[in-house]
């Protein structure tokens, strides 16, 4: 799964030359080989790392407040998205939902590597959901259909369909 | 007393976070910690080593300072334009960037490993110290990262972790370890480097701020709030709802066994070939009996792929499969084309109903055709058969007094006096508000409505209304009869979810009595002298023509229909159509007490959108079944991406990139690609000839593997579960295509004997595996099932050998076998093609069909037009639409002329609006973007 993202990572960064990775552990944490040194692991390491080679040093924040905020999300990413329980959906969509209230991207204003990362890590929970959980978590929905549409992020991920109309207007059942 | 004094902390740095928060924007941060909290233990330590002037409030563990998240966090840090950061190590960074320190690759690298390593082993281990007193055993549970850590530490020659000077990795990590290693030394975590930062006076201060000396006991009251760590799940381990091949990346363990077992298949033998089937089909004693029908499609309308997919094809394919499986099924359907709206299209048309139902009947039958769909009699409901079986089982609804006579309010056209069909009537739902629904049922709660009770009614027809009393009948009492037959239905068969959460939710809403006759002409007669001029509603006589449809397929249709001890019937439908197929029909059928057979299996389906919105008629939004064809597509490649985005379990969308990519990359380059190059492989380096294979272990494995996805497939399958099952043939491919690709036949070929043989070898297993591919497929591509198997020359008992019991995989073409020509099996979908199509279909086209349904009922219009004629030039049609446009202007102009009251000149308009939209269409011009058709009345 983590290397589907990076290399979809690597596609949208427009990276010409794919580079070659391997996993690790029971987790399949990536590694990437780099030439000038030891490899890297994590998915969080490797995709920063890529930033910095494609020269986008704004996809990690232009503030030392934004840069902190995205590498914030980015450890939600690993920590939260990449194991957790049936209880633990409700809890980070609940958050999610709420953090985005007043979002337009992951950082405030400006697209960034957290929108992408927890884009490809939410994924899998977002195609679980039903249409009315996914009004449920209206604000979630919005930024996750805004981030599938941005041009060039998708890739190896199946688009999630959104309805433009709300269906489930008072919860009747 | 330590209670009331936190109590009270906690109230007062409320008061103090909004207003930190205001001042907070102007520029300043301020971190909250907890005392006895382990994970400040590092923010508090970095904010002494970077000296970065920070303000630290002290406040109880369930202080929400972070006001988006539920739960309690801290350490928390407010930063100056006002955000919070609730994760430790992002504050921890932030300090040292501040302090002009930039964390390097490496130090993320740590950092990462900490937050997704260390740390939970960490809670973990503290939790048992902490609370349980298991202090001695956390070694079990932090061991794989310490040794982790040491070995890391000691491939660096620099004093810490990342370089010569201290980095945020240092601190995090010492700050991670200090809490567990506090009592004793007792790790050996690279002594040097452990002891030299924790020697630091910075890190003392830290510890001494948190733990206040106290050790384990101070971090109690922390830790006992904190939910119990837990091994959580793994993704990889969930069950994933995601789209086929996109699951299960890892290679599976096969077991010594497995592999043995799976070389003894190998070598059986065929079984003889299946005999044909010979109609009519009857229930056999000692078979699985299987009778099968799909939601009839209502005559009057061009099915869309969300129908298709919905009912035929689901059905069309558990039908295929189960005929596979040696089940004897019977495949019923028909369409459905007793009411109003068939007579209101007749009107349209002018012709007459039985007309228009012959007329569209071709349309559905040669619609289904193409899609391939191998119904064992497809027929209709205008039938004797429907009259003399509806009306049975009236009779015996009315003998057991299951029916009530009462009246209901009906809406009317005032000047015809005709009954409108109640889904022509849209307005406000009364019990859930959705603003469009429908006369006759809301289409998002799902309740079947009265058309008069919907709020702030409008007719689709600008016709005056009135509301007439009608008599009609109810069947009732039929509760606890049905409730018991639900709870075993149920529990016994395979019923979708949405099937049964939509029937729990009918149910709690009550039985109520529904009217099962309306004053039409187009319909079945009601037999009763007392009701003469009426005919049954629709939901009552549609559902029995299952019934008459197996009755005008064989006189036996009583051996199907009353005979629940032998045949188990399956229905396939959309979930719009579940409450009729739970509730109403079985209730009919348990008041007739004439031992019918009820529903065992309900199989229903969500819905299929088209890209991102819905399929629409009226707004030209979407692909018709009529359309298919012209697309150029193969029917085989449209019924795989149909079945890939089936909506089971949850909506779907049909997506013209979408199903490039599958054709391009499933078909083309996986199953097509691995087909292709082990039949050419034979052809070409065997003469067409299958060589002889001697198998090793790494061949033997791979049938296993095989194997394995076939009895995957074989148990989803029986589960109705089609969409996963598919996937399960894509791995099999995916693994032939590996198999391939490290084995190097072509390589191989040139070279020694053994080399030579080892070629042969891994061509025929390859051969093999395709000859089952074909048969797997063929309940979803039938027509690339059928030329593989002519490609391969393959016997056809090979058909109903492979999915017997539990899967079983024989070599069906043995060493000797000659094969046929070997060709391609797929065509790419160019990205040009593929645009142009998504342009076709993309909703600003309004097709003539669509404007002629909106059309006013006076102006006809030649019938055949409006299916052949979707994007060309129809002269005669256009030739008649210029009159009727004439005439109508100088309607409207005469209207104006004589003052005539507002409404019947806006009236007047929007029909003269409608055709100047279809003489557009006719002309072959794209219609401009008409205003609003004003609905209101």
């Amino acid at each position: 799964m983590a290397l589907r993202e990076l290399s979809s990572l690597e596609k949208y960064l427009g990276l010409k030359k794919p580079n070659k990775y391997s996993t690790q552990g029971d987790k399949k944490i990536p590694v990437l080989q780099n030439n000038n040194g030891p490899p890297l692991v994590g998915l969080v390491t490797i995709a920063c790392h890529l930033v910095k080679e494609a020269k986008r040093p704004e996809l990690l924040g232009d503030s030392a407040e934004s840069r902190a905020v995205v590498q914030q999300w980015l450890e939600f990413r690993v920590t939260r998205l990449d194991s957790y329980s049936k209880e633990d959906i409700k809890t980070i969509l609940k958050d999610l939902n709420a953090y985005l209230q007043d979002k337009v991207y992951m950082a405030g204003n400006q697209f960034t590597l957290a929108d992408t990362l927890i884009y490809y890590g939410i994924h899998p929970l977002i195609v679980d959901l039903a249409i009315q959980e996914k009004e449920q978590y209206v604000n979630v929905t919005r930024w996750f259909n805004h981030i599938q549409h941005y041009p060039g992020i998708r890739h190896h991920l199946p688009p999630v369909v959104v309805l433009r109309n709300r269906i489930y207007t008072s919860r009747h059942h | 007393v330590m209670d009331t004094r936190t109590r009270r902390t906690s109230s007062n740095s409320t008061v103090k976070v909004s207003r930190q928060s205001r001042s907070g924007i102007n520029g300043q941060m301020k971190l909250f910690v907890s005392e006895g909290n382990p994970h400040c233990l590092k923010v508090l330590a970095a904010v002494e080593v970077t000296g970065v002037h920070c303000e630290a409030q002290y406040v109880s563990h369930e202080e929400k300072v972070v006001p988006f998240l539920s739960r309690p966090a801290l350490p928390a840090l407010l930063l100056p334009n006002g955000q919070h950061l609730f994760s430790s190590n992002a504050i921890c960074r932030y300090m040292f960037e501040v302090s002009g320190v930039e964390s390097t690759e490496l130090c993320n690298q740590w950092l990462e490993w900490e937050a997704t390593d260390l740390q939970p082993a960490l809670l973990q281990a503290l939790h048992m110290t902490v609370l349980q007193g298991k202090g001695s055993e956390v070694s079990k549970v932090i061991q794989g990262p310490l040794n982790y850590l040491v070995q890391s530490l000691s491939k660096i020659n620099t004093p810490y972790l990342t370089g010569e000077a201290v980095s945020v990795a240092d601190v995090v990590l010492w700050a991670a370890l200090y809490p567990i290693l506090l009592d004793s030394g007792r790790f050996d975590v690279g002594d040097l480097w452990f002891d030299r930062v924790n020697g630091m006076h910075a890190c003392q201060t830290a510890a001494q701020k948190v733990l206040q000396g106290k050790g384990h006991e101070c971090m109690k009251s922390y830790m006992q709030r904190q939910p119990a760590p837990q091994i959580s799940q793994c993704r990889d381990m969930q069950p994933s709802n995601s789209t086929p091949a996109e699951a299960d990346e890892g290679e599976r363990l096969v077991s010594e066994e497995e592999i043995e077992a799976a070389a003894l298949t190998w070598n059986k033998g065929l079984s003889p070939q299946a005999t044909e089937r010979k109609h009519p089909i009857l229930p056999q004693e000692g078979k699985r009996n299987i009778l099968l029908t799909s939601a009839l499609p209502y005559v009057n309308n061009v099915p869309h792929l969300g129908n298709i997919i919905g009912c035929v094809l689901s059905a069309d394919v558990f039908s295929r499969y189960g005929r596979l499986r040696g089940w004897n099924l019977l495949f019923v359907c028909g369409t459905d084309e007793y009411g109003t709206a068939t007579e209101n299209k007749a009107r349209e048309e002018g012709l007459t109903p039985q007309q228009i139902c012959d007329k569209y009947h071709a349309v559905h039958s040669s619609i289904y055709k193409w899609f391939q769909i191998d119904f064992d009699f497809f027929g209709r409901t205008t039938t004797e058969k429907q009259t003399e079986i509806a009306q049975d089982i009236f009779w015996r609804l009315h003998k057991n007094d299951f029916l009530v006579e009462d009246t209901v309010e009906q809406l009317c056209c005032e000047n015809c006096k005709r009954f409108l069909a109640d889904r022509f009537v849209e307005g406000i739902c009364p019990h859930c508000s959705y603003p469009e629904a429908r006369g006759d049922q809301c289409d998002k709660c799902g309740r079947l409505i009265n058309a008069v009770e919907l709020k702030a009614r409008q007719v689709m027809e600008l016709i005056p209304v009135v509301i007439l009393l009608h008599n009609s009948l109810f069947p009732f009492g039929l509760e606890s009869q049905l409730e018991q037959w639900l709870d075993k239905s149920t529990s016994g068969g395979d019923w979708t979810p949405n099937a049964k959460q939509i029937t729990r939710s009918w149910l709690r809403d009550g039985l109520k009595p529904r009217c099962i006759t309306r004053d039409l002409h187009w319909g079945t007669p009601v037999p009763h002298p007392d009701f003469k001029e009426k005919v049954f509603y629709v939901w009552f006589d549609a559902p029995i023509g299952y019934l008459s449809i197996t009755a005008n397929y064989t006189d036996k249709w009583e051996k199907w229909w009353k005979n629940p001890q032998q045949v188990e019937l399956y229905n396939f439908m959309a979930k719009d159509n579940v409450p009729f197929h739970s509730v109403v029909f079985p209730c009919s059928l348990l008041g007739a007490q004439d031992n019918y057979t009820l529903v065992n299996h309900l199989v229903a389906t969500e819905y299929l959108n088209y890209e991102d919105t819905k399929f629409s008629k009226s707004r030209g939004v979407g692909v018709f079944g009529d359309m298919a064809k012209d697309t150029g597509i193969p029917s085989d490649v449209w019924r795989f991406y149909l079945l890939y985005v089936r909506p089971e379990g949850q909506d779907s969308a049909f997506s013209w990139a979408d199903m490039a990519m599958k054709n391009n990359s499933e078909l083309l380059n996986n199953l097509g690609n691995f087909i292709n190059r082990a039949g050419m492989f034979v052809m070409k380096f065997f003469e067409g000839c299958v060589p002889v294979m001697d198998l090793q272990h790494e061949d033997k494995r791979l049938l296993a593997l095989v194997g394995w996805e076939l009895q995957q497939y074989i148990q989803l399958m029986d589960k109705v579960k089609i969409r996963d099952a598919l996937k399960h043939i894509l791995n099999i491919s995916r693994h032939g295509n590996q198999y391939i690709q490290v084995n190097e036949p072509w390589k191989k070929i040139k070279g020694g004997d053994t080399e030579r043989q080892r070629a042969g070898t891994v061509t025929g297993v390859s051969v093999n595996i395709a000859c089952l591919l074909s048969v797997m497929l063929l309940p979803y591509m039938p027509t690339v099932s059928q030329t593989i198997r002519d490609q391969l020359n393959a016997p056809q008992s090979c058909i109903n050998t492979m999915l017997q019991g539990t899967g079983t995989f024989v070599c069906a073409l043995s060493a000797g076998h000659r094969v046929g020509t070997v060709s391609p099996l797929f065509q790419k979908l160019e990205a040009d093609q593929i645009e142009a199509l998504k342009k076709k279909f993309g909703g600003q086209q309004k097709t003539a069909q669509n404007a002629a349904s909106a059309q006013p009922v006076t102006v006809p219009v030649p019938a055949a037009a409006e299916v052949t004629t979707v994007n060309g030039v129809d002269s005669e049609k256009a030739k008649q639409l210029t009159q009727a446009v004439a005439e109508q202007g100088d309607k409207v102009r005469a209207l104006k002329a004589q003052k005539a009251e507002k409404a019947v000149i806006t009236a007047e308009v929007a029909k003269l609006l409608d055709l100047k939209k279809q003489l557009a269409v006719a002309e072959g011009k794209s219609p401009e973007p008409a205003p609003q058709k004003s609905k209101k009345k």
